[in-house]
């Protein structure tokens, strides 16, 4: 495996060089390919299959063929070390992945983000000492992305788990700036001079300072653009991994990192598209502040209903559209629902379920929550086809969603989210909106929708209500 | 300015890798419906993980005989990207897994 087989401009190669490089062309072609499945519902189990068996594939073959710049491959003490370390990182990653309730999904992702965030600071940071290292500006960026993508996503983390709450103070923006420039003024300055490497303690305030922006820049961002901050440090990461991978002149980091970097790109641009928001707005302002001024004096009153009124109407409807939001997720009512679609089902009402792309606390986090509650895939209509329906629709039920619904987005040309496109579910002939009281969306505005003639409010947890209602039905 | 040319022309071929992964990342995820979205951020995601290769790399270089903290944060790096991938896989997995019970 370790003779020479041929020496090109001046470098020798063996056949344990060729096969790792062949092996690292195998693992990028199926990454791309195990994507591309993913983005299919049919395939996407056996994408994320392709691109898992990609990896561990990358994993094996540079455990046994990478050669280190002396030319000697990787000695058993050390390759005993790392083996046991994937082993232990690998039972703890699974036990973690299996015991998360589904609810917590986005939690999950951010907390996976940050551990691959944090392993790309500390190769930046080790690497950056080494005499050998000659990519010293890619060392750099990578120390800084990966550092930003790990304290970002903790904080992501903290405030989808109800751990930190939103802190929205006009004087973080200029502090974010300022650090911000001081990371860019501090990383040229360690560039420009003789001997950077010589710089190590500069170098590990760089670290320090990328951290503290990665909390920085999270902290002031509310809830509701969570799903846009994670699709960002997500692709960060990739990012990251792709910087060190230009360290190595490892082509299947760099191509793996720079794929899922632009992938989460893309994703994130999609994310604000839905949300009527721009990516600048996201990252330097907070939502919150300007937002209560704008919201007008809604005319008419907020009209409750009985129980048994809700479940007659349900009854004599042929056709009923459920918008399930973020309240649904946190009442975990997901099973609760799906009881009640049965029921109705059987007395022949037709119900479906209008998903918005930002439905939930994540793009397509309200598929997965209904999925698990075994509601069928074809019963989940994107927002598009579903508004195309709703002057057909008898029964519009929004549980536990505001914004999506609120026809502020589009009737008030002032409201902050004018232009958000969402469910129209005023144009239904009933709505019956579930609340647990009368709380403001994330966006904390009025939302029209609930004074609106045709509408009735049921207050409680969604569950119950759910129950409630499902229970009454069946008595009919 | 001569720097920059030094460094395109040593790492050429990286920067086309670059420049077409860009595209090959924005065509793949263009038209996805917004279903997958989540479980899509989560494969994502544990792809970005490749950078356990980088840990394995570094932890190999390192003198392995005596204790350093380098060793240390190396060993460390190896197991943060390790969570990366296999939480990130399994997780999207579990996800994945209920889109296919259909009754």
């Amino acid at each position: 495996m370790d003779q020479t087989l041929q020496t090109l401009s001046g470098v020798s190669f063996t056949t344990g060089d060729a096969i790792l490089e062949f092996s690292y062309l195998l693992s990028a072609i199926f990454f791309v390919v195990g994507l591309k499945l993913l983005s299919h519902p049919r395939t996407a189990r056996k994408g994320n299959f392709y691109a898992a068996a990609a990896m561990v594939l990358a994993m094996i073959t540079t455990l046994f063929l990478h050669r280190n710049p002396a030319g000697e491959t990787i000695g058993w003490m050390s390759m005993l070390i790392i083996i046991i370390t994937i082993v232990m990182g690998s039972v703890v990653g699974l036990i973690i992945s299996k015991r998360v309730k589904m609810t917590a999904m986005p939690e999950l992702v951010s907390f996976f983000n940050a551990t691959g965030g944090a392993a790309s600071a500390l190769v930046g940071l080790l690497e950056f000492g080494n005499p050998e290292n000659e990519s010293l500006l890619v060392t750099l960026l990578g120390l800084i992305i990966g550092s930003i993508a790990f304290s970002g996503s903790l904080i992501a983390y903290g405030k989808l788990a109800g751990k930190i709450g939103n802190i929205n103070a006009q004087l973080m923006k200029w502090v974010n700036i300022l650090v911000l420039a001081a990371l860019v003024g501090a990383t040229v300055y360690v560039l420009l001079q003789p001997m950077p490497q010589e710089y190590a303690w500069l170098v590990y305030l760089l670290f320090a300072a990328s951290v503290i922006y990665g909390i920085m820049f999270v902290l002031p961002i509310g809830g509701a653009d969570m799903p846009v901050v994670i699709s960002l440090l997500n692709s960060l990461t990739g990012i990251a991994a792709a910087m060190a991978g230009f360290i190595y002149n490892n082509l299947a980091m760099i191509l793996g990192g720079i794929f899922v970097g632009a992938a989460g790109s893309i994703l994130t641009v999609l994310m604000t598209k839905a949300m009527n928001r721009s990516l600048l707005n996201v990252i330097i302002g907070g939502f919150g502040a300007k937002a209560g001024a704008a919201a007008g004096e809604e005319g008419g009153s907020i009209k409750e209903m009985s129980m048994s009124d809700a479940a007659v109407l349900l009854s004599y409807s042929k056709s009923v559209v459920v918008v399930p939001g973020y309240g649904l997720a946190v009442a975990q009512a997901q099973h609760t629902i799906h009881e009640l679609e049965k029921v109705l089902q059987e007395k022949g009402v037709q119900v479906r379920y209008g998903i918005h792309p930002v439905a939930g606390r994540m793009p397509g986090h309200m598929n997965v929550l209904l999925a698990e509650a075994d509601v069928s895939y074809e019963k989940l209509v994107e927002m598009d086809e579903i508004n195309k329906d709703m002057p057909n629709t008898d029964v519009v039920i929004v549980v536990g969603a505001n914004d999506v619904v609120n026809p502020a987005a589009n009737e008030t040309p002032g409201s902050p989210i004018y232009g958000m496109p969402v469910i129209n579910a005023t144009q239904a002939k009933n709505v019956i909106v579930m609340k647990r009281g009368m709380g403001k969306g994330y966006a904390g505005i009025e939302n029209p929708l609930f004074y609106k003639d045709n509408t009735r409010m049921l207050f409680g947890n969604a569950k119950d209500t759910l129950a409630k209602l499902t229970n009454e039905i069946n008595s009919l | 300015m001569n720097d920059l040319f030094i460094f395109f022309y040593s790492y050429r071929e990286a920067i086309f890798i670059i420049a077409l992964s860009v595209f090959l990342g924005i065509e793949v995820i263009s038209n996805v419906p917004s279903v997958l979205h989540t479980p899509l951020m989560s494969g994502a995601n544990a792809i970005s993980g490749v950078i356990i290769i980088g840990g394995i790399i570094l932890v190999g270089n390192t003198d392995v005989t005596r204790f350093s903290l380098e060793l240390v944060l190396g060993i460390l790096a190896v197991f943060f990207g390790t969570l990366n991938v296999v939480g990130g896989f399994a997780v999207t997995d579990r996800m994945l897994e209920m889109f296919k019970k259909k009754k």
